[in-house]
């Protein structure tokens, strides 16, 4: 990936709506084929980016390329290459399957045969070659999840954007639609999600983290789940987690503490050296037979250490 | 977290509501104890809001019977509506009224004594880290604050059952994580908690929950006895080509899924300790580089396909809902 220049460069992009600095300044890019994940909670900025990097929103300041294209320059020839599908799927429900097809296809300005053959690809990537005649107001959310997405993409973008593409779907169409994106980007698409959902973040080969308009790291999952934390996350299973907590919170070992269903997670600097410690500590307080063993660290774990070293006075982190 | 035989703060039996030819609710079944937080989870549409609606008292059911603390729901509602704490999804806060007047207000209409609910309302903002905004209009908020008022007002009068409709859609990380510590200590004082949600990842923070779909409860089990019933493992192998990995680990036998990632893939396999070598040995041969493969827990999203993957497919037309 690393030959080729990047598909999308973004330097010093920032955008201010009166007092309110809703992008502070960002610079990131996203080589071809790459799936990069906007990941956030409301208000952190993610959709106001991704409107200026569609050219739907003036940037205050800074640059964005995408494709060889200068954004600010040329907005048209950055339409033809770019496709986008919001949350809200933007469907016409009294309108047919065929009927959404040839609508997009038409806004996308494709004609005639060439049309027919997109919109059968579209019907067969979404598995809904059976029922171009529905209503699309009949279909389940999974189906119509998989259509918006045939739309965004009739007309061969070399970018996709996705704006919380899976939010209330069941699991099983979810699972369905990442491995639709997952084709696409192995075709050489790039695709640029944002979701406030932390077990959506997985499916990303990137993760930005972005809290109040700033990226907060920029990595794999995997590299933030090992490295951000900045020690190792354990769980302590024993009797009267509430109890426990408190007598844990002042250990020298334990970094911070916290309920977790009927257990307690632990950020600790060495889960085999806190391991002890902490046993003892519960045994000396009537705690007996606690068990602590390691555990995987989420990317909501990393997500509120690094938010929370962000702001100022941590301590929500377990 | 309850004594075993304790009287169930919540009892529903054989609870249906039909929505003309829809079954929101299908013979549903279930009890939750006081010091209990019981997690209703599943997709938009599969009930969970019906269920809540039902224990408040605001819908009737179709058949079926409900006791709240040994009252029963469809005979005294007005009742059962004393006892407990209903927080629907849009929880009516006065949005020209500050934080501290919600507050008062709410207080009022159960009837809270003034020093318990100064006392009370200063705890519930400490937690969640709300003392600044007290002078603030609710309607200035932003949505995750207000989700943690609407809480403060439903919890102010020390409810002894607590029905949340998807408290935490749309907070974020860390406000979602103040809201979690906030239950905790309602459950340590003993009040029953029924929690729906959408993000399957809130599933293990319950002590018991119910995978619902379909209107049907057919898991029901604290968070570990439902991974135990987890058929097979799962592993996890990083590697940048995930989707060439798919396709050669999905012919290995024992192997029943590949999921791609994005750096790498999750395989369902029968037997994690058996597949390991098998699988290395398939990705070696097609020259797929790669890191360790090893066993990782299943999540709960993991487990919702496993088990009702198959069901949810069959459940729905072809094409249509």
């Amino acid at each position: 990936m690393s030959e080729q220049p990047p598909m999308i460069r973004v330097e010093g992009l920032r955008k201010q709506f009166g007092d309110f600095l809703a992008v502070a300044g960002i610079s990131f890019e996203v080589a071809q084929g790459e799936i990069l994940g906007f990941l956030g909670p409301n208000g952190a900025g993610k959709s106001t980016t991704i409107r200026m990097l569609c050219g739907l929103l003036k940037p205050t300041a800074g640059r964005i390329h995408i494709d060889g294209v200068d954004v600010a320059a040329d907005p048209d020839a950055l339409r033809k290459r770019i496709g986008y599908m919001s949350q809200k799927f933007s469907l016409y429900q009294d309108l047919t399957v065929r009927e959404n097809l040839r609508f997009y296809g038409g806004v996308y300005g494709l004609r005639g045969a060439a049309l027919e053959s997109r919109i059968g690809y579209a019907l067969e990537m979404s598995g809904l070659t059976a029922h171009p005649e529905t209503l699309v107001s009949a279909l389940a959310g999974g189906w119509k999840q998989r259509l918006a997405l045939g739309c965004a993409i009739l007309h061969r973008p070399r970018i996709l954007f996705l704006d919380e593409p899976t939010s209330g779907v069941d699991p099983l169409s979810r699972r369905r639609f990442w491995d639709l994106i997952h084709d696409l980007s192995t075709e050489g698409v790039t695709i640029l999600v944002s979701t406030h959902h932390m077990d959506e973040a997985q499916y990303c080969n990137r993760i930005a983290l972005i809290d109040r308009g700033s990226i907060v790291a920029l990595d794999t999952p995997g590299q933030l789940k090992r490295r951000s934390l900045g020690g190792e996350l354990v769980r302590i299973e024993c009797a009267s987690p509430d109890r426990a907590m408190q007598a844990l919170a002042a250990l020298a070992q334990v970094r911070d503490v916290a309920v977790f269903g009927n257990s307690l997670h632990a950020l600790v600097d060495n889960a085999a050296d806190a391991a002890a410690a902490i046993v003892e500590r519960l045994r000396t307080r009537g705690i007996a037979a606690a068990r602590v063993t390691q555990i995987d660290a989420t990317l909501e774990d990393v997500f509120v250490r690094l938010v929370s070293a962000n702001h100022g006075p941590a301590g929500t982190g377990a | 977290m309850s004594e075993p035989g304790a009287e169930p703060s919540i009892r529903v039996a054989a609870l249906t509501k039909r929505f003309g030819a829809v079954t929101a609710i299908d013979n549903v079944t279930f009890a939750v104890t006081s010091g209990e937080l019981f997690g209703l989870i599943g997709p938009d549409g599969a009930g969970k809001t019906t269920v809540l609606r039902v224990l408040a008292g605001v819908m009737a059911a179709d058949s079926g019977s409900v006791q709240v603390g040994g009252v029963d729901v469809v005979a005294y509602p007005e009742q059962v509506r004393a006892r407990i704490s209903y927080m629907p999804q849009r929880f009516g806060l006065y949005e020209d009224l500050t934080v501290d007047e919600n507050i008062r207000f709410f207080a009022d209409v159960f009837e809270v004594p003034r020093r318990v609910r100064e006392e009370r309302a200063a705890r519930l903002l400490a937690a969640s880290g709300m003392q600044r905004f007290r002078r603030h209009l609710a309607g200035q908020l932003s949505g995750g604050m207000k989700q943690k008022l609407g809480l403060t007002c439903a919890l102010v009068h020390a409810p002894k059952v607590v029905l949340l409709d998807e408290p935490t859609t749309g907070v974020d990380p860390v406000s979602r994580r103040e809201f979690w510590q906030i239950l905790y200590g309602l459950r340590a004082e003993g009040a029953a908690i029924v929690i729906s949600t959408a993000y399957l990842d809130e599933a293990d923070r319950c002590d018991r929950l119910a995978l619902m779909h379909s209107g049907g409860l057919p898991y029901c089990e604290a968070p570990d006895a439902l991974r135990a019933r987890m058929p097979g493992a799962m592993v996890e192998i990083p590697t940048p080509r995930a989707r060439a990995a798919r396709e050669a680990l999905a012919s290995v036998p024992g192997v029943r899924s590949v999921l791609m990632v994005g750096d790498g893939v999750h395989v369902h396999v029968d037997d994690a300790r058996k597949a390991l070598s098998d699988l290395e040995r398939a990705l070696a041969q097609q020259g797929i580089e790669h890191t360790g493969a090893r066993e990782i827990l299943p999540s709960i999203e993991d487990l919702f396909v496993a088990l009702l993957g198959n069901a949810a497919a069959a459940g729905r037309k072809a094409g249509a809902s």
